[in-house]
């Protein structure tokens, strides 16, 4: 069966504080890269996945995003994916 | 009546002796260890998820553990009106099966937060906080790195229009959306609180706030 290679990228949604990241600009600052006006950290999650097709694939990776890897109450997320030889 | 509350126990769980000691050495009443793998509940009056660290935190509070067998068993316990608390990482564990809304989140100020609050009891609907009057104050301790309570406006909505915030904090530490420190669902048999009540039950350590709540498990 194919492989798939994805990467889930797990981001807190707009409008949930991320302190982290708060402190992470303030850091920036610190070091001299000025200009930053927006900076917040998410996650990235890399997987290798067998699937039939692609599109089996896909809905996999997206059962394992809504359910597992991120949590749509603070989080949104998006994938990539693509066929590995 | 068995008398015997049920203390699950994950992998990383660290306040499950705390839970258990203030069960049998201070209620007096019996306490059963629950390990994840397990799936008998049978004979409980009830379940207490503790706090600590399960699964190690990993993906994000609560998120491992909410896929552990002993929860598949807990959401049948729930649905028949069984009474379930969870204290801290407990209460992140029930926001990530659902049982309760919204998410715990990392505290506004970043920092660990370990130090005694004020709180103020804000409904008396279910029977965890019905010894209590309303506007009661209470000192509890809290000890946490992610209580920052969040919802959408709309689950905060819901939430006061069903008289489902049992708790807030007089002082906001961590940034919980209008001060939330424990919530409880529309049954009024799940109630998630950050603070631990099992830590100010026990005259040798100072605090006695955290008593009521506990007995309550039992419906006294």
């Amino acid at each position: 069966m194919p492989n798939f290679q994805a990467r889930v990228l797990v981001n807190l949604r707009p409008s949930v504080l991320d302190p982290a990241g708060e402190a992470a600009r303030s850091a920036a600052n610190r070091l001299g890269v000025k200009g930053i006006s927006k900076l917040r950290i998410g996650k990235a999650i890399e997987l290798v996945i067998e699937a039939p097709n692609e599109q089996e694939a896909r809905k996999k990776v997206e059962l394992l995003s809504d359910r597992l890897l991120a949590n749509p109450v603070i989080e949104d997320w998006n994938f990539e994916i693509q066929s590995i030889k | 009546m068995s008398n015997t509350i049920g203390v699950v126990v994950f992998p990383g769980s660290n306040c499950d002796r705390d839970v258990a000691w203030a069960i049998e050495g201070c209620l007096g009443f019996k306490a059963r260890y629950l390990w994840h793998e397990s799936t008998d509940l049978t004979g409980l009056e009830a379940v207490i998820l503790p706090g600590g660290f399960s699964y190690g935190d990993y993906l994000r509070c609560g998120a491992i553990a909410r896929f552990a067998p002993v929860l598949e068993s807990l959401l049948k316990f729930v649905n028949d009106g069984g009474k379930v608390l969870g204290i801290c990482n407990g209460f992140q564990v029930l926001t990530e099966l659902g049982l309760l809304p919204g998410a715990l989140t990392r505290n506004s100020g970043l920092h660990f937060i370990c130090d005694s609050v004020p709180l103020r009891v804000t409904s008396e609907r279910t029977t965890w906080l019905k010894a209590y009057k309303i506007g009661e104050l209470i000192e509890l301790p809290i000890a946490h790195g992610e209580g920052r309570y969040q919802c959408s406006q709309e689950t905060l909505f819901k939430l006061q229009d069903e008289d489902s915030i049992a708790l807030r904090y007089c002082d906001n530490p961590n940034g919980s959306i209008y001060d939330i420190a424990g919530i409880t669902n529309k049954q009024g048999n799940v109630f998630g609180l950050m603070p631990h009540p099992e830590r100010a039950i026990d005259p040798v350590l100072g605090g006695l706030d955290g008593k009521l709540i506990l007995k309550s498990l039992l419906g006294v």
